[in-house]
Formats: C-alpha cells, sequence, structure tokens
C-alpha cells in the first residue's frame, strides 16, 4: 500500500495542493487573490515535477486499478500545462471577482483527470471521470450572477448526467458479460466470441465518452457552454479536459477493446467522420468567437478520431501529437479572445466586430491568423503535422476512404477559419476599439511563444515529440 | 561546386526582410523589399553561373536531419534552375510595380511578397516530398492576403475560390503522398524518381496527384479560379500568379507524376490530352469573347498551359522541351501582359477594354512594349513564344497528329483574340478626352518593362542558353519513361540526321525512336 502511494505522487500532491488552497482562501478571504492563486500554481508545478520523476516507471498500482507510466504521464503534463495557464489568466478576466473556489475547482478537476489519463478499470475511470465533471459542471456557472453562465452549467450538468448514465449503463453491461471491470480481463473475454450484450456496452461506454470529448452526435451541450461559461473556464473546457478524455478513450479502445477490433472501430470511424464534418458545417454561421471555437473543436476531435480509428501505434501517437499541438493552438486562441475588450473594458465575442482587427492591433490580429490556420491544418504552420500523422496512421491502416472523406471534408473546416481571418484582415475597420493595455505580460508571452511555435519552428520539435509520444503510446501496445 | 549552402540563402534573405517588413515603415518596406529581392536575384545569378550543365543531375544539394520523419533536403536540377531564376526575376519587378499603386498597408504587402518568393524558391528546391508540400501548400496563404486585402472590388469572393479550390485539390495529393511513402518507406524524391510503384497503385497516385496539379496549372474545367483570381488580384499579384504560381502545376507533371508513375502516366495520358484539346479551344474562344482585359489574359494564360500539359504528354525531348520552354516564356510574357494592364489601369482605373483605344498616338513607348509583349504571347518567330510553342507543337504531333492539329488552332486563335485587344487598346481613334490625357511611361515603367522584353527576345533568338541546362533532365524524365510509351501515330520517317548541332542529334534521335515504336 504504502510502495503503491509512493506511485501516486501527483494525485497525492494534487490533493493535498488543493485543500491547501481551499483553506487559504477561507481563512485570508477572496481579496488575496496571490496568495492562493501561488499555492494552487505551485501544487501543479509540483504535480507536474513528480510525473516528471515517476517518468519512465511503467507499472500498476492499487491492485491493478491505476497504471502509472508514460502514456499517462504524458497525458498529465498537458492537464496540467493547460491548468496552469488557466489559473493564470483569471484574476484579470474576474475583475474582483475571483474567488479562491476557482483555482481550487480547477486542481480538483485536473486531478480527476489524472485519474481518467491513468486508469485501467472501469471503476477508476468512472470516479476520476465524475471527479473532473463534477468540478466542471460548478466552473460553469462560476459567474453565478450571470445568465449565461449559469445557463451553461445547467446545461452542462444535465446533459453531462445523462451522458454519464449511459457510461455507467455501458459498464454494466460490460461487467455484467465479462465478469470483471478490469481492462485487461475485458480484453481477454472480448478477444473471443462478441454476443449482444458485449456489444451495447462498447456502444454505450463509447457514447459516454464520446460526450466527453465532444464527437457528434453527442456534442449538442458544447457551442452552449463553451458560449455561457467564463472565458477561462472555457479555455479550461477546450484543453484540459480534451486531452483526459481523448487519452482515457484511447486507453479504452485499446486496451480494454483492443481486440473487437470490428466492433469499435466502425463506432470510431462513424464519430469521426461526423464530427469533422458537422464541426466544419455547423461552424460556418457562427456569430460568436467562442462558439466558433467550440465547432472548431468539435472538427479537431474528428481528426483525432482518425489516428485513433487506426488503432496502430502510429495512431495512438498521431493522437498524442495532436493533443500537444491542438492544446497549445487553443490555447493561444483563447488567450486572444481574453484580449479582446472594448473601449470600456467588455470582453468583445461577437465576431463582425473584429473586423479590420488587424489594422487595430496587427499584432494579436497575426496570432489569432497563425492559430487560425494551424488549426485549419494548412502548412508550413504546424498544425499540419499532426494532421498529416493521424492521416498517415489512417492510411497504412488501409482506411484510406476514411482517410479521403477526412480530409476532403477539412477543407469544408478551412473555410471558416479563413472567413475569420478575412474579417480581420480584408474588411474595413469596425466601430469597436480595441485599447491595447492591461493584458498580463504572462499573457503576451503565452500568445507569442505558441504563435512562433505553431510557424514553422515548431517543425524542429518533431524528433523530440516523435520520441515521447512513441514511448507514450508503446505502452498501450 | 563549393559547399556554400546558396539554396537555404536564397530562402533566408526574402524569409529575414519579410520579417522586417512587419516592423518597419512604409517607406523603408518598399526598399527593403527591392533590395532583397534584388539580392536573391544576384544569389540566382550567380547559382546560374556556377551550375555545371551536363553534370550530376543533381546540383547545390543541401541536407539536414531537422525534422526527423523527413528532412531539409534541397537540391536543384537544371529545370528546378530555370524555374527559380524565373521566380527570383520577376520578383524585384513585382515589387517596383506595386511601389506607387500601394499605398495602404505597405509594410504587410512587401513582406506577404517576400514570404511568396521563398515559398517559391522552396517548392522548386525540395528534395523532400514532404518538405515539397508544405512549401506548395503554403503558398496559398500570402496569395490569400494578396487577393484579399489588395484585391479590387470583389476580391474576397476571389480570395476564397482561389484559397478553397486550390486547397480541395492538394488535400488529396497529400493522401497520395503518405501512400508513397508508406510503400516506397522514403522521403527522398531522387529515390523516389527512380521507384517503381506497382502499376494498379501508379493509378490512384496518379489520379491524386492530378486532382491536386490540374487544379494549380489550371486545366479546363477546374481552370475557374483563375479568371477571378487574376482579375481581382493587384497587378503584382497577378505578375506573380501568372508567372510563378501556374508554373507550379506544370513543374509537379513533369517532377512528379511523369517520372515516378510512367506506366499510369501513359495509361490516363488522353485523360490529360482531351482536357488539353478542350481548353486550347474553349479558352481561347472564350478569351475572344472577354471585354476585361485582365480576364483575357487569364483565359490566354489557361490555353497555353493547356499546350504546356499537352507537350509534357507527348514523352519525347521536343515535347517536354517546348513545354518547358513555353512555360518560362509565358511567365515572362504574361507577366509583362499582366503589368501592361497595370500600367494604363493606374491611369485610368479601368480594365474594360472599350474605354480605351488609340494609345498609339499618346503613349508610344508602351505601344511599342505592348506589342512586343502581344506578338511574343502569339508565338511569332523571334520571341519567346514561337520557340516553346514549335518545338512542343512538333513534340505533339509526333505522339499524335490530332492532338497536334487541335491544339495548333490554339496558335491560330490566339493570334486572333491577342491582336484584337491590341487593335482595340492601342489602335483606332483617340476619341476620349481621360484617355488622351493619359501620360506615356515613367521611368518607373521603363525599368520593368525593359528587363521583361530583354528576356523575351533573348528566349526567342537564343534559346539555347536556357534549354541547355534542362536538357539533361528532360533526356532523364524521356528515359523514365521510355518502356511506357505508347506508340504515336505520326510514324515519322527521320531522313538521315547530318552529324550536326548536339541539339539537332537527340531531336532526330528520339523522333526516330518514336517513329519506329
Amino acid at each position: 500500500m504504502t510502495a503503491d502511494l509512493m506511485l501516486i505522487w501527483p494525485e497525492l500532491i494534487l490533493t493535498i495542493g488543493g485543500l491547501i488552497t481551499l483553506m487559504l482562501g477561507t481563512f485570508f478571504g477572496d481579496r488575496n487573490v496571490g496568495l492562493y492563486q501561488l499555492s494552487s500554481l505551485l501544487t501543479l508545478a509540483a504535480a507536474a515535477a513528480a510525473v516528471v520523476a515517476l517518468f519512465g516507471i511503467e507499472t500498476t498500482v492499487f491492485s491493478g486499478t491505476l497504471s502509472v507510466d508514460s502514456f499517462g504521464g504524458f497525458a498529465k503534463l498537458l492537464i496540467y500545462a493547460a491548468s496552469f495557464v488557466c489559473i493564470v489568466i483569471a484574476p484579470r478576466f474576474f475583475n474582483g471577482g475571483m474567488r479562491a473556489e476557482y483555482p481550487t475547482l480547477i486542481l480538483f478537476a485536473a486531478l480527476g483527470m489524472g485519474i481518467m489519463a491513468s486508469s485501467r478499470d472501469l471503476m477508476t475511470l468512472y470516479v476520476g471521470l465524475e471527479l473532473n465533471s463534477l468540478a466542471a459542471y460548478v466552473l460553469a456557472s462560476f459567474m453565478r450572477t450571470d445568465e449565461r453562465s449559469t445557463e451553461a452549467g445547467l446545461k452542462y450538468f444535465v446533459l453531462g448526467a445523462l451522458a454519464s448514465g449511459m457510461l455507467l449503463y455501458g459498464i454494466s453491461l460490460l461487467y455484467g458479460f465479462t465478469g470483471t471491470t478490469d481492462f485487461a480481463g475485458i480484453a481477454k473475454v472480448l478477444g473471443g466470441e462478441l454476443n449482444i450484450g458485449l456489444i451495447f456496452g462498447i456502444v454505450f461506454v463509447l457514447a459516454g465518452l464520446g460526450f466527453k470529448i465532444s464527437a457528434v452526435p453527442f456534442h449538442m451541450w458544447t457551442p452552449d457552454v463553451y458560449e455561457g461559461a467564463p472565458t477561462p473556464v472555457t479555455t479550461f473546457f477546450a484543453t484540459a479536459p480534451k486531452v483526459a478524455a481523448m487519452a482515457l478513450m484511447t486507453r479504452v479502445v485499446i486496451d480494454a477493446m483492443g481486440p473487437a477490433v470490428g466492433a469499435w472501430q466502425q463506432i470510431i470511424i462513424f464519430l469521426s467522420l461526423a464530427s469533422i464534418i458537422l464541426g466544419a458545417v455547423g461552424a460556418i454561421g457562427q456569430k460568436n468567437i467562442k462558439r466558433l471555437l467550440a465547432y472548431s473543436s468539435i472538427n479537431n476531435v474528428g481528426f483525432m478520431l482518425v489516428g485513433l480509428a487506426a488503432g496502430t501505434q502510429q495512431g495512438v501517437e498521431g493522437v498524442l501529437t495532436y493533443l500537444l499541438v491542438y492544446m497549445l493552438t487553443t490555447l493561444g486562441a483563447f488567450l486572444v479572445v481574453l484580449q479582446l475588450r472594448d473601449a470600456d473594458g467588455n470582453q468583445v465575442e461577437s465576431i463582425p466586430a473584429l473586423a479590420g482587427l488587424s489594422q487595430r492591433r496587427p499584432g494579436l490580429a497575426a496570432a489569432m491568423a497563425v492559430f487560425l490556420f494551424s488549426l485549419a491544418g494548412i502548412p508550413p504552420l504546424f498544425g499540419f503535422w499532426p494532421k498529416y500523422l493521424v492521416f498517415e496512421a489512417a492510411v497504412n491502416a488501409n482506411l484510406v476512404p476514411l482517410a479521403v472523406a477526412g480530409i476532403v471534408a477539412s477543407v469544408i473546416g478551412a473555410f471558416y477559419y479563413i472567413a475569420i481571418i478575412k474579417t480581420m484582415y480584408f474588411d474595413d475597420k469596425s466601430d469597436t476599439e480595441f485599447p491595447k493595455g492591461g493584458g498580463a505580460i504572462v499573457e503576451d508571452a503565452v500568445i507569442t511563444a505558441s504563435a512562433l511555435w505553431l510557424s514553422v519552428i515548431g517543425y524542429l520539435f518533431i524528433p523530440v515529440l516523435a520520441v515521447l509520444s512513441a514511448s507514450a503510446a508503446a505502452v498501450l501496445f | 561546386m563549393s559547399g556554400f549552402p546558396i539554396l537555404s540563402l536564397m530562402l533566408a534573405v526574402p524569409a529575414i526582410a519579410a520579417v522586417a517588413c512587419l516592423f518597419i515603415g512604409d517607406k523603408m518596406a518598399r526598399f527593403v523589399a527591392l533590395g532583397a529581392t534584388l539580392a536573391t536575384f544576384v544569389l540566382g545569378c550567380v547559382m546560374w553561373a556556377q551550375f555545371d550543365i551536363g553534370g550530376a543531375q543533381w546540383q547545390f544539394t543541401e541536407r539536414a536531419d531537422l525534422f526527423g520523419r523527413f528532412q531539409y533536403a534541397l537540391g536543384i536540377d537544371g529545370m528546378a534552375l530555370m524555374l527559380i531564376m524565373l521566380s527570383v526575376f520577376l520578383m524585384p519587378l513585382c515589387i517596383l510595380a506595386s511601389w506607387d499603386a500601394i499605398k495602404q498597408r505597405v509594410g504587410l504587402y512587401m513582406a506577404m511578397f517576400l514570404v511568396m518568393e521563398t515559398i517559391m524558391i522552396g517548392v522548386f528546391c525540395a528534395q523532400d516530398l514532404l518538405l515539397f508540400y508544405i512549401f506548395f501548400e503554403a503558398g496559398l496563404i500570402p496569395m490569400y492576403f494578396i487577393i484579399g486585402i489588395w484585391g479590387g472590388a470583389n476580391r474576397i469572393y476571389a480570395a476564397f475560390k482561389f484559397f478553397l479550390y486550390t486547397l480541395l485539390g492538394s488535400v488529396l495529393m497529400l493522401i497520395a503522398i503518405i501512400a508513397m511513402i508508406a510503400e516506397a518507406g522514403t522521403t527522398d524524391i531522387p529515390t523516389l524518381l527512380n521507384y517503381d510503384f506497382p502499376v494498379q497503385m501508379q493509378t490512384w497516385l496518379w489520379l491524386a496527384f492530378f486532382a491536386s496539379l490540374a487544379v494549380k496549372m489550371p486545366m479546363w474545367p477546374v481552370h475557374t479560379w483563375l479568371p477571378d483570381a487574376h482579375v481581382q488580384a493587384p497587378t503584382a499579384g497577378s505578375m506573380i500568379l501568372a508567372g510563378v504560381l501556374l508554373k507550379l502545376g506544370a513543374y509537379g507533371f513533369i517532377r512528379f507524376m511523369m517520372p515516378m508513375f510512367p506506366d499510369a502516366s501513359a495509361q490516363l495520358m488522353w485523360i490529360v490530352f482531351g482536357l488539353s484539346m478542350i481548353a486550347v479551344v474553349y479558352t481561347s474562344l472564350v478569351a475572344l469573347a472577354q471585354s476585361d482585359m485582365k480576364k483575357l489574359i487569364a483565359y490566354s494564360s489557361v490555353a497555353h498551359m493547356a499546350i504546356v500539359t499537352a507537350g509534357l504528354f507527348a514523352f519525347n525531348q521536343q515535347g517536354i522541351e517546348g513545354a518547358l520552354i513555353i512555360m518560362l516564356s509565358h511567365g515572362v510574357v504574361s507577366a509583362a501582359l499582366f503589368f501592361c494592364v497595370g500600367v494604363i489601369y493606374d491611369r485610368l482605373h479601368t480594365r474594360e477594354i472599350d474605354r480605351y483605344g488609340g494609345l498609339a498616338v499618346n503613349m508610344p513607348a508602351y505601344a511599342l512594349f505592348f506589342m512586343l509583349f502581344t506578338m511574343a504571347s502569339i508565338g511569332l518567330p523571334g520571341t519567346s513564344g514561337f520557340v516553346g510553342e514549335f518545338l512542343s507543337l512538333a513534340g505533339i504531333y509526333e505522339a499524335s497528329s490530332w492532338v497536334a492539329f487541335v491544339c495548333t488552332t490554339g496558335i491560330i486563335l490566339g493570334a486572333a483574340y491577342m491582336l484584337y485587344l491590341y487593335r482595340r487598346v492601342v489602335f483606332g481613334e483617340l476619341t476620349k478626352d481621360d484617355v488622351k490625357a493619359m501620360p506615356d511611361l515613367t521611368a518607373r515603367e521603363w525599368t520593368i518593362m525593359a528587363p521583361l522584353a530583354a528576356v523575351a527576345l533573348w528566349m526567342g533568338v537564343y534559346p539555347e542558353s536556357f534549354l541547355a541546362p534542362m536538357r539533361g533532365d528532360v533526356t532523364t524524365v524521356v528515359a523514365r519513361l521510355a518502356p511506357a510509351k505508347p506508340a504515336g501515330d505520326a510514324h515519322l520517317a527521320a531522313g538521315k540526321p547530318k552529324p550536326a548541332a548536339a541539339h539537332g542529334e537527340t531531336a532526330h534521335g528520339s523522333s526516330h525512336a518514336g517513329g519506329v515504336q
């Protein structure tokens, strides 16, 4: 038992750090933003350091319910990094309304996501998922006096509960027909003949997880929640939980359902194509930049699923690289959205108001253009590379029709990305002024760094990324 | 060959200048851009001078394993050299052409052109398939901005159409590239050029590449983005689009499709011939009916490119050499024609042909240059157009006399629409007052016209300068295609070739081979 505890340092640190942060908030009041922010950031940094320290250990703990491996480590580092940024950017947004619950909830969500990424048992999977989800519901409605925010929270909660129900139903079926909740044990049974109960189990589990990664047709909540939630929270939703849920989905599909390729592959292919196409088409008419980025995330999840559908190590490597690049791009894009404030300091989310942004704030517009072209996967921007990897995996797994359909649909996606660039660059200046200033140096630094990295510099990191993602993906095979 | 990384330097100079242009004032940006493009041009000249004709196929090679999965590998052969020269030659002229015409956001404009230059050089010198694709596709971004920000009234529609149309084509090529890499296990272009893909697979790969390159080319019926893009783009944008970007498609044909998929090329050559024949006749007729000068020249570009594709797929030395010369000649001449349109557009702000007339009276120098480029476009002997069209049609005739017959009508129709255009704009009565007030060429415009005219004549009088570096590469391609080459219907019986110049020998030799098979 003690030996097991030594291997889950990241989780322990997050738990303790989360409680300390909560206490600090309670005892010193919500006004002391710096104090509890610092403690939460330190917690995340320490947890990340613990992950790095544990890198290379491949084992399971707690009777095989939780794994400690580089796949989980990779995902956790991404999750912690995204959480870190989302805490850093919050105080300025809430503008005095910041409370200690915010970093605390993010820490607990990060804890849940870490468990999701390293679970290898249906029980730990569910525990991690719910821990993350419950924190997320509260975060969505964090601005409790704001109508849209509370609506987002409620919507997220109701639909999330429904999805959890489906997931639980699937879990119970899988457990009932395999007699175990252990991924390896399930895989053993699925290797044999499939009966209708098992197939239903697989379908419901994938549906429940599909909700978490917001794959079509389980995506309905995404635009509303992204639009309604406070922007730092949206930033968080679009990054960390995506990584966690995608890692979890990968683990479930490859580890638990691996042998039943015929049963899950067509589901994943459907989710993938539906997400790519609907994510692209749905985005076209959007007038709100946060809603648009929500559709963009649906679209991108579709591309990640292309890699997962391949079901090979190459495919998983592609998914992991994709997650990293997607996370950086999305963080950058939302940070740009955060900086969009009019003369009175109000957030601007309407896309038409961005007209002529390139003349008012050239740097900001250029960064946004980089992020959007990158999300569209247009080379030479680095967003091209993960798309290439997932399509390569699909082609090598003999899924050429999927690759062709996906890549052709990506052109539809390119349409709305370049439409925003058109608004920013080609249109005449709108009435909205975007005065400079007020932006924390950290925000500018993150925007600049990720924009630079996503322009050609990222290609220089391909060897490093390849080694990292290969070592992480190898765990599952 | 020195180990000096001249290609990297040529990529770096415009790229660095592009970044600089974003941060300095408008006035400085113009000079920086001109300086950088001239410097790149000088580097290009040095490279041409150093190029060892008849030496190794790939020269100035550089290789660095920067990207893990694929490499930073550069190198050029004669064809790439000529196309790079075309790009670096046109670039300073484009910058000069937009010197006064562009008044808004000059820094960004210059940066986009410089990025464009880097990308074009990169496309032609990439020796790694993925690196090539990245450059190939990257060209969309600066062109999208150039058309969208500084274009005409309907620029947004044109920019979107250009972007999405060409992107849709390119992505299919990406899937083919992935399949090729998986099959051959390498991204190295020189290796892939000699890799024999299974015949069945070649057909699919060929079709995927064709989907992309035919759009870039552009071939009928996927040419419709071109007139829109040309009409809306600023003058320099049209110059670079017609001058270099249209050559990317043909370059892809001869660099990738023909040597990499020889069997599929032979099987499917009827598609190329068929589309080329339709394009030559149809787009020439469409050009005849245009009332907008830029649209007319845009359609003429499609017709010229169709002769290029037909020439390439003749699979013989003359056909391919001729096609390459048309590419170079069209690069210079169409850029010049677009500039000619730009000159009078700057004065009267309309491209309607009917608004002009009688320019020969008040703009004699302009009329002279316009005449020269019109003749070069028609293919008058002594100009660059003649050499290319004659060679390629001779090559096509060997492959198929019918295709040659139909394509030759393009020359006649070309003469019709170009002369008709020239008559309406330059001759006739000088009646309109605003046209009367138009001054002749300025010093800046002279500086642009003169080098273009000089090159058009040079290429027409002594094409050997341009053919010599490419000859060896064409021979390589022809040899690669030889096993798959179908027999032509012309059954040429070659007489006894006199042991004359080297060029005559190769030409007769291959025509003989074509006749016998």
